[in-house]
């Protein structure tokens, strides 16, 4: 098996703040496992408070186990303190230092290793021009706009070729329009350099837009690993499922299982539902989702050869390129459907009775 | 990162500086007790003796009644004009904005003895009596930037619309300043009055060339420095003066930190 | 327009305040100087003869110098003594810092007048360090050049300043992005490294306040000399205070103060031209 470039095994963080009069332990990170492959682009994607952050702090070195171990490289490194470890960090707030110009900013870390000064300043020079930032070498950071700071950042970073690159939620103060296209450009960057980048983000788009895998925590939990694919299809629990992109969850109760698929009744009508694990037992109530895209909406009349089960337009929004519907179920669920508007797809209108149908191989039974 | 030890020497070294800061203070406490006249080591057993002369000593007594005076009504007025420049330096941008600032805070680094001298020969000129009144004069002087930097510390801190609610309410501006913006920086207008009531009390230099014939306190212990009789005595006073002052300046403190955090509820 | 007619009437009664008693006593004693002396018939004669008197006589440049001297000696010391008080205040006492802080300040707001006073109970021949010193046989005899010499000023001094030098070197310091720091460590800085090529440079601009805050009222300073300097740890303060406490030439001593004043004035120039004067009165 080839040399993971970062491995965590159970790794656990616990801080101890003080709420109040007393003291709290706080479960940053719970027996977290994770193998990052060299070379790959992994982010780690979760809500604020989710662990993400510490995780990435476990690697870098800021913070140290409080159990588990940390392996970079096939080393062990929870006593390794971050100026030995062989991985550069894109900190949030870019962290440039505001009393040396942009290209000392880029040299430090070739200079605290005492690169002589005239290779080092032509080494930051190329690692300046591979972010596009060729002739800001002069400035000072405060008078660059927070794009450029953002590149200066990971120029610094970058030109110590370090094995694995750390970034904090590096976009996270651009606006939107520079925000898609960084994270294109930091893909093939990426792409272009070929080392491991793990990525905190807790935007689940971009996480799937960048990204070889992604690992969703939540409450210091892994909670999926996978391709992108894997995640939005298959995913494993409700918070996965809710996290990523959109989801309709309806009640609905287990009929009879079958292989990979249960029959599930909802309100009056039968569908079938594809099984996660562990595996559910007839007459279970559970919660099946379905992502709005993947609803099929008739009027009632319609060749009924599809089935599906009745429900009342409630709303209809209208956003461009698709319009939702927000259909309430016969089953008493409120869905989201959203239908794409090629112009070939009838409308609907407020207070319509419409038939909703899915496939199932889109329906996917989940726990809490 | 990781957390030091406790005993690192820039600790060990900090507890020093800290010790030797209160030792002059510990010194005059433990001579205050000391039962000689001589303020010299060894010591020579305990007495209060000195302390119960001190309700004798009318000059002395009146000395302190001076710098009470001195200081209450300085400080009212430096806090008063301090909310002023606070209020106008904080809240609005105007031309001449920086030069205000450096000129209102130019007594902080100006040597006392200029600022003494000056004043002592103007007040000489317009035919002034000197007197703690002209002492406390210069006092407000000097005591004014310190007013106005703690009040402007709390109205940074606090937003703008407090006072735009206020008049959007039907308040004037003024009105607003008196039912809004005052009573939130309350506790910092007292520290700030407390502070310069501090700065009043043991101002000894400007205080020298300006109270005439009515000394402060300060002036009046300096004066009884050339008494070695009498030294035990302002030994005593001084040790009930540091502590009065202490204590004065930890309310100070206490009553700036409550400002700050107040309004954050909700 | 509203705005600027509240803010002069803010601003009418402290600008007059300071206008008629700052300023005006500042420009009344510049044209004092030019008088021939106090009383009766020399108070009306308006003369160049002070200044004369003061540019050749070089005891008076001599003193003013060595006071420059002494109180150079006393704010860089200051600054190097309360760097790592304060050093410590914000790296390593964590949420216990403003509350050490206040620890540090508190004996200054104390009077000044009585605490050199009480440095005398610890200088002097009897006092407390030589009865120390004698007590653990360093010394044979009690050495009374511990007090009344330059020497006891340049301590006494630089034991009342340095927690005032404390404060703008901890706020500078306090402002110092932790994520540099780190930012450092992960670019390869071992710690005492990251001191110095981060912390340090960053933290200059509170240093340099530090310093200048200290240095312009000491070259003023007589009352410590009065009181533990003797005959030779007089500072220039000393002469000014004596030319209207004792000589009474009054004009005499307004001309050195007023090479006095220009002098802090020039010093002040230079503060706010090293910028950071101006950063810390940001509000």
């Amino acid at each position: 098996m080839s040399e993971c470039s970062v491995e965590l095994r159970q790794a656990t963080k616990t801080f101890t703040t003080k709420r109040g009069a007393n003291l709290e332990d706080v479960l940053a990170v719970r027996g977290l496992s994770l193998s990052i492959e060299p070379g790959e682009f992994f982010t780690l994607l979760g809500p604020s408070g989710c662990g993400k952050t510490t995780t990435l702090r476990l690697i870098a070195g800021f913070e140290t186990p409080t159990s588990g171990d940390v392996f970079i490289q096939g080393k062990l490194m929870n006593k390794v303190p971050p100026y030995q470890r062989p991985v550069n960090t894109v900190f949030q707030n870019y962290a440039l230092f505001p009393h040396l110009t942009v290209l000392k900013n880029v040299a430090f870390g070739m200079a605290v290793k005492r690169v002589p000064r005239v290779e080092r300043e032509k080494l930051a020079q190329q690692a300046l021009e591979l972010v596009q930032l060729g002739d800001m070498g002069d400035r000072k950071p405060s008078q660059l706009s927070g794009g450029q700071q953002q590149r200066v950042a990971l120029a610094r970073a970058l030109v110590n070729k370090p094995g694995v690159l750390l970034l904090d939620e590096p976009l996270g103060a651009l606006d939107l329009k520079l925000r898609k296209a960084m994270q294109i450009e930091l893909k093939q960057l990426q792409m272009q350099v070929g080392i491991t980048f793990i990525y905190v983000t807790h935007d689940q788009e971009e996480a799937l837009t960048m990204s070889d895998r992604v690992a969703v925590m939540h409450k210091g939990v892994l909670q999926q690993c996978g391709t992108p694919h894997e995640l939005y299809e298959k995913p494993v629990n409700q918070f996965v499922a809710d996290f990523i992109g959109e989801s309709n969850f309806i009640k609905a109760k287990v009929y009879r299982v079958s292989g990979n698929e249960a029959l599930v009744s909802v309100g009056r009508e039968y569908f079938s539902a594809v099984i996660g694990e562990p595996q559910p037992q007839a007459g279970q109530e559970i919660t099946i989702s379905v992502r709005p895209e993947k609803i099929v909406i008739n009027a009632p009349d319609a060749s009924a050869h599809q089935g599906g089960l009745g429900g009342l337009v409630e709303q209809v929004i209208y956003v461009g390129a698709d319009t939702r519907y927000v259909i309430n179920l016969e089953s008493g669920s409120t869905i989201v459907a959203r239908v794409q508007n090629t112009g070939n797809v009838e409308e609907f209108v407020k207070g319509d009775a419409v038939m909703v149908y899915w496939e199932a191989e889109d329906a996917h039974i989940l726990w809490f | 990162m990781q957390q030091k030890a406790s005993f690192s020497p820039l600790s060990i070294y900090f507890w020093c500086f800290v010790f030797i800061l209160f030792l002059p203070i510990i010194l005059l406490i433990i001579f205050s007790f000391n039962n000689s006249v001589q303020l010299v080591f060894p010591l020579k057993g305990f007495t209060l003796q000195w302390y119960q002369s001190l309700s004798e000593n009318t000059e002395m007594l009146k000395a302190v009644r001076t710098s009470i005076i001195l200081g209450f009504s300085s400080s009212l007025v430096a806090t008063i004009l301090g909310t002023m420049t606070a209020i106008a330096v904080v809240r609005y941008s105007f031309p001449g904005r920086s030069f205000f600032i450096a000129v209102s805070a130019m007594p902080l680094v100006i040597p006392y003895v200029i600022l003494g001298v000056s004043l002592l020969i103007m007040f000489h000129q317009i035919g002034v009596h000197l007197s703690a009144m002209t002492a406390g004069i210069a006092h407000v002087v000097i005591s004014l930037p310190y007013a106005t930097l703690v009040i402007a510390a709390r109205l940074v801190g606090f937003p703008q619309n407090l006072e735009e609610a206020a008049m959007d309410l039907g308040a004037t501006y003024w009105g607003a300043l008196l039912r809004v913006t005052i009573p939130i920086c309350f506790p910092a207008l007292m520290a700030a009055f407390l502070i310069c009531f501090t700065i009043s009390f043991d101002e000894f230099a400007i205080a020298s060339f300006l109270v005439g014939t009515q000394p402060t306190l300060p002036v009046y212990l300096y004066s009884q420095l050339r008494f070695p009789t009498r030294l035990p005595l302002v030994v005593s006073l001084a040790s009930l003066l540091m502590v009065a002052s202490m204590v004065i300046v930890l309310l100070a403190e206490w009553l700036r930190r409550a400002g700050q955090t107040a309004p954050r509820k909700g | 327009m509203e705005n600027r007619q509240r803010v002069a009437v803010l601003l009418a009664p402290p600008s007059l305040y300071l206008l008629f008693l700052f300023l005006l006593p500042l420009g009344i004693m510049a044209v004092f100087s030019f008088r021939a002396g106090t009383i009766g018939a020399a108070s009306q004669v308006y003369t160049l003869e002070n200044y004369q008197e003061f540019i050749q006589n070089t005891s008076y440049h001599r003193l003013l110098w060595r006071s420059g001297m002494i109180a150079l000696t006393i704010s860089c010391f200051s600054v190097i003594m309360a760097y790592p008080l304060a050093y410590y205040l914000v790296f390593r006492a964590g949420a216990k810092r403003v509350t050490l802080l206040t620890l540090l300040i508190i004996p200054t707001w104390t009077s000044y007048l009585l605490r050199i006073f009480a440095w005398k109970l610890i200088l002097g021949s009897s006092g407390l360090l030589n009865t120390f010193l004698l007590w653990t046989g360093i010394i044979e005899e009690a050495s009374p050049i511990l007090l009344y010499s330059r020497g006891a000023v340049v301590i006494t001094l630089i034991y009342v300043w340095v927690p005032f030098v404390a404060l703008p070197i901890f706020a500078g310091l306090e402002r110092i992005d932790r994520n540099l720091l780190e930012a450092a460590a992960d670019l390869g800085c071992k710690p005492w490294e990251a001191f110095l090529r981060v912390t340090l440079p960053l933290s200059l601009p509170g240093v340099v306040a530090g310093f200048f805050f200290a240095l312009i009222p000491t070259l003023g300073e007589f009352v410590t000399p009065l009181l533990v300097g003797g005959g030779q740890g007089a500072m220039y303060g000393n002469l000014i205070q004596d030319q209207f406490v004792r000589a009474l030439n009054w004009p005499m001593g307004s001309v050195m103060s007023l090479a006095m004043l220009v002098v802090v004035l020039v010093l002040i120039f230079v503060f706010t031209r090293i910028g950071s004067g101006t950063k810390l009165l940001e509000f």
